[in-house]
């Protein structure tokens, strides 16, 4: 079968995505996730199945079947836009790397025609999965969200062990460019010592210079309700821009990584 | 010197002074000017019309009451009170006459107006019965494009009752040899005037009105150079003596005399940029480009160490600031239309020179940081984009862009100039275009454009080719047959051509019935003396004195033709999903949403109109009990559920402005039947038609005359704005409607086409969001789109706004081609920028 035929399930595509990755991106969000983050902004994403959400009152399908070739024809269609801003192409999810030959082949077709990779994942798959998406792939924005093993299977229902030990392996590859990011989220992860333990970690990973935080927001919480459930996140506030700095000065206070807030 | 510097610079104390003098108050209307010109043209009745103007012109100038306002450094004001106006009965005064009472209390553009002043405009417009423009035009208009006009199909008000203006000129030359420089040359003209010449009388007159201007503007600048010394000598505070001596020697100078430095300069740009608005109330003055012929004044003197990049800035600044000083009261329906008070004074930096070189320059980025400091209005700043634009210049205008200002507009020298040159323009002179009004590109000083020519709505003969031509009652086109008889989508297609060719040719014959007026009643010698080659072939721009001579009417709705057309085909012709009659039906009941206030009443007038024919006699209460059965009249249930099917069906038919190039490209090919059969006409000028797509913010009021289109348009709601997607219906993000916009044929549309993005501010954050966005605009004009411009608030804002407009007095919003103050636009208006589709991130 053509590598172009291809077939993946996603949710959504967005198109001049300013803040995931170089330049002016579309990022196609592909469906199904291994974790249950409580903050998840796109609980849509997380179960494979094709669903059904209200959105202002009506349904709407979340999910569709598509080859590799309807995708990659989607996003030749900014070129001008990334040939412009040095953009690309974006998997984001869910977690890409639960369908890992849709997003090879996918990422496969970007690079053949000279468009610039990138994905958004937490690496949580096996290792051959990951290893075989990696040569075409440019940039790898890898969030990491604790270093705490309990604190981790509490608040996302998985252990960090195998993503920290891919994100070393991805950082080892070496020709992949590697981005950490923190979403920071208030209760789970937002002290000076939790931020600063996963800095230092990134700090630990060979070629490794930058990490974003991300600050917790609540548009997701709509979606919630529209899915029936309940949002285990209410009340909790966002991150004050003061406290992002304070964070953003922690890092900077244990290694050398550039930090920035926001993607 | 370096070529440009990119340091802000900070804004003066004086300037935020300035600004909130300016505001403090409603702006006033004053009846000087009206006074004055009706004295003027009472004593001068047996002369020749060029020399009554230039003697009316002379005698405003040596009377008018003039001011300096406290701090200012460029003085020059038209009215007493600031933000005032002046008023212009020449070209017409029926409709000012009748709101005189209520322009002080209207929506849209609100202006105080004391009873005294009432009272003698009211003596005053007397005189001028039967003698106005848009009298004469009237009569020289057919009765079938009167009756168009009628039916709301076009309008040409803009120019029907006012001046003409949108011009740029020659600062230049004032710059350079002053008045007295121009009236040598016009005196050498006249010199080589022979009495026995075919010519000798118009053009000899033409010259001796020509003198008779510049001498009065003289005049005029020596009035407050003595004011400003009268005031130095009565001055306590040291350095405002200072100042107001300096004021009063730049004025015995300038624009007398050429410029000797940037001061200077800068003072004499500004009663050219004055004058021509008290000569005319022509609207879009438009400076141009102010960085290039400032910039030698600017060099000269830096170089020399006479001059600070802070008091340059600061002088600037005074001039942004005045320019908003300027002010026009128009009818109550046109300030729907162009609400906002502005004047479209665009003012454009960077670009090419007549090589094609880049000439970006340290003014080009303080014009950006003047607009940042007064953040007001005008001057509608533009800048010119092409392959080699300085990178660091458009980040600095995005930085301006991100302020939410509404500015600057974008514009794309590789599409203009080509364009241009299609028009017939040389190389070098398409190279030097600056921008006119909203996005009108023009040669300064070398044109006649008359671009703003009309509001052209493109679903009105859509609505013809369903009724048959009929409108309201009356037969008022051409018939294309029964709607419900055509066969074929080519069929369908060629009625609505065939629809629009009829009334652009009766928008041809309006515009030109005004154009004649114009040259007959007020040609304009202060101005054409600015204008090549007025003064070698003896004429005002207004009888053809210009190198270059254009028509350029406007037209709007085209998303909704494209989307409605593209619908047709598909749900009638192809898929047979629906069919005409049913379609039919369902655009006169409004999609099942019944009878509207305004449809009703469409109705009554038909009603009372044959009841009448039959000889049935008819009164008030007769009309009421009409109107009563017709509002709110519902279709059946089963018919308007179908009506709802039937909306729904076209709702999901795909729309333009979501890169579907199917979709797109036969957009295209829908403006081609404005712009194409529009190009085949000639002006009295001589000149060609060319048409724009752009409706300033007519697309609310000229849609609410509008019934429902078959994009799924609900009756009487606005219409698209520009070349930009329907209101909503761009759901792909800013990158697929930009592409879609570009695959309009842009090259054709050498009026100009305007294309509005609105973003949160959050998509410019950082150094990282402003290279972004400007990469977008490269992406966009790499395709061949046009023009660009963004508005950058959020939701929330506008909403408060609306419920607190105290609060957010000073709040721009871009409004289709220029700025205005959020608070002082129309509700109606506000709602649509508000319900613009707001870019998701």
């Amino acid at each position: 079968m053509d590598y172009l035929d291809t077939k993946g399930r996603i949710f959504d595509i967005q198109k001049y995505s300013v803040h995931d990755g170089p330049g002016i991106r579309t990022i196609v969000f592909l469906k199904g996730c291994v974790l249950r983050c409580r903050w998840c902004c796109n609980p849509e994403s997380q179960e494979y199945r094709i669903q059904n959400m209200k959105v202002l009152g009506e349904d709407k399908v979340i999910g569709r079947d598509v080859t590799v070739r309807e995708m990659i024809e989607e996003v030749e269609k900014d070129r001008a836009y990334y040939y412009r801003s040095g953009g690309g192409i974006t998997l984001s999810g869910g977690e890409c790397m639960c369908q890992a030959d849709f997003s090879r082949d996918l990422l496969r077709a970007a690079k053949e025609r000279g468009i610039n990779t990138a994905v958004e994942s937490m690496a949580c798959a096996p290792w051959e999965k990951i290893e075989q998406v990696l040569p075409y792939l440019d940039v790898y924005l890898m969030d990491i969200k604790h270093m705490n093993q309990e604190k981790h299977k509490e608040f996302t229902g998985r252990a960090n062990g195998l993503m920290l030990e891919n994100a070393r392996k991805v950082a080892l590859y070496g020709k992949t460019k590697l981005v950490i990011r923190v979403p920071v989220i208030p209760t789970f992860n937002d002290s000076v010592e939790e931020i600063q333990a996963i800095a230092r970690f990134a700090d630990s990973l060979p070629g490794v210079n930058k990490i974003h935080l991300l600050p917790y927001h609540r548009l997701g919480q709509d979606k919630y309700e529209g899915l029936g459930r309940p949002y285990l996140m209410e009340g909790i506030l966002p991150p004050t821009a003061e406290h992002m700095q304070m964070l953003k000065g922690a890092v900077h206070a244990v290694c050398g990584l550039d930090c920035q807030i926001g993607g | 010197m370096e070529k440009f510097h990119i340091a802000d610079i900070p804004k003066t104390d004086r300037i935020t002074h300035l600004v909130d003098n300016l505001y403090a108050k409603m702006p006033v209307i004053e009846s000087a000017r009206a006074k004055l010109i009706t004295e003027s043209y009472k004593a001068t009745e047996d002369e020749p019309i060029i020399t009554r103007r230039a003697k009316a012109f002379a005698h405003i100038l040596h009377n008018i009451p003039i001011i300096i306002r406290d701090e200012e450094l460029i003085v020059g004001s038209s009215t007493l009170a600031p933000r005032g106006c002046q008023t212009f009965p020449e070209y017409s005064f029926q409709w000012l006459e009748d709101e005189l009472d209520t322009v002080a209390t209207r929506t849209a553009d609100p202006f105080y107006i004391a009873e005294e002043t009432k009272a003698e405009l009211r003596e005053v417009h007397k005189y001028w019965k039967g003698k106005t423009t848009s009298e004469l035009a009237t009569s020289y208009m057919a009765p079938e494009a009167i009756l168009a006009i009628d039916h709301n199909i076009f309008t040409p008000g803009n120019y029907f009752y006012n001046g003409v203006g949108h011009v740029t000129v020659k600062y230049e030359e004032v710059l350079a040899i002053g008045y007295e420089g121009i009236i040598a040359k016009a005196q050498k003209e006249l010199d080589e005037c022979n009495v026995g010449d075919g010519d000798y009388a118009k053009k000899s007159r033409f010259l001796e009105a020509v003198i008779m201007s510049c001498q009065a503007v003289i005049d005029y600048a020596h009035r407050y150079a003595e004011l400003a010394e009268q005031m130095a000598y009565q001055c306590q505070d040291p350095t405002r003596k200072q100042e107001l001596l300096q004021i009063a020697s730049n004025c015995s100078r300038v624009p007398a005399k050429g410029a000797r430095n940037f001061y200077e300069a800068c003072q004499s740009f500004w009663f050219v940029q004055q004058l021509i608005q008290m000569e005319s109330s022509g609207h879009s003055i438009s400076p141009g480009r102010f960085d290039q012929y400032m910039y030698p004044y600017y060099k000269s003197d830096m170089e020399a160490g006479n001059l600070t990049r802070e008091f340059a800035q600061e002088l600037m600044d005074c001039i942004w600031v005045k320019l908003n000083d300027l002010n026009k009261c128009r009818d109550a329906a046109s300030a729907e239309g162009f609400a906002g008070y502005s004047l479209f004074q665009n003012l454009i930096a960077g670009g090419q020179n007549k090589e094609g070189e880049d000439v970006t320059n340290d003014l080009s980025f303080m014009c950006i940081q003047a607009s940042m400091h007064v953040h007001l209005p005008a001057p509608s700043l533009s800048v010119r984009v092409w392959n080699g634009s300085p990178h660091e210049f458009l980040i600095k205008a995005a930085e301006l862009t991100r302020t939410g200002i509404g500015l600057p507009a974008y514009y794309n020298d590789e599409v203009i100039i080509p364009a241009l040159q299609n028009r017939g323009l040389s190389l070098a002179d398409a190279r030097e275009y600056n921008i006119i009004g909203c996005v009108e590109p023009q040669k300064a000083g070398k044109t006649e454009g008359w671009h703003d020519a009309a509001f052209f709505n493109m679903c009105r003969p859509l609505e013809m080719v369903f009724s048959n031509g009929m409108d309201k009652g009356v037969q008022i086109s051409v018939q294309t047959g029964d709607v419900t008889e055509m066969k074929t989508f080519d069929e369908f297609y060629d009625a609505y051509k065939k629809q629009m060719e009829y009334f652009i040719s009766l928008l041809v014959n309006a515009d030109n019935a005004i154009d004649v007026a114009h040259a007959e009643r007020c040609p304009l010698p202060f101005l054409s003396c600015m204008v090549d080659d007025c003064l070698k072939r003896g004429k005002s721009v207004q009888e053809g004195g210009a190198v270059y001579n254009f028509t350029g009417p406007q037209g709007f709705g085209i998303a909704n033709m494209a989307d409605s057309l593209y619908a047709i085909r598909k749900l009638v012709y192809e898929e047979k999903k629906m069919t005409m009659e049913e379609l039919k039906e369902a655009l006169a009941w409004n999609y099942g949403k019944g009878i509207d206030a305004q449809s009703a009443a469409d109705i009554t007038t038909v009603v009372m109109k044959k009841l009448q024919e039959n000889g049935i006699s008819v009164n008030e209460q007769t009309a009421t009990a009409v109107m009563t059965a017709a509002l709110g009249t519902e279709p059946s249930p089963e018919k308007k559920a179908r009506f709802e099917e039937i909306h729904k069906m076209i709702e999901e038919v795909p729309k333009f402005g979501n890169d579907i190039p199917d979709v797109d490209y036969f957009a295209r090919d829908v403006a081609y039947t404005y712009t194409k059969p529009l190009q085949k006409y000639m002006n009295p000028r001589g000149g060609h038609y060319q048409a724009g797509l752009y409706p300033v913010s007519a697309n609310v009021p000229l849609g609410e005359q509008t019934g429902a289109t078959p994009d799924g348009r609900y009756a009487h709601t606005p219409v698209a704005d520009g070349v930009s997607p329907s209101a909503g219906k761009d759901v792909k993000g800013p990158t697929a409607a930009a592409t879609s916009v570009s695959r309009l044929d842009h090259f054709i549309v050498s009026n100009g086409t305007l294309f509005n993005q609105k973003f949160h501010p959050s998509a410019l954050a950082g150094r990282e969001g402003l290279e972004k966005f400007v990469a977008l605009i490269r992406g966009y004009f790499d395709q061949k789109g046009m023009h660009m411009q963004f508005n950058v608030v959020d939701r929330e804002t506008l909403l408060d706004a609306q419920k607190h407009p105290e609060k957010y007095k000073h709040l721009v919003v871009r409004v289709a081609g220029y700025s205005a103050l959020f608070t002082t636009l129309s509700r109606s208006l506000q709602d649509d920028i508000i319900r613009r589709t707001e870019q998701g991130f």
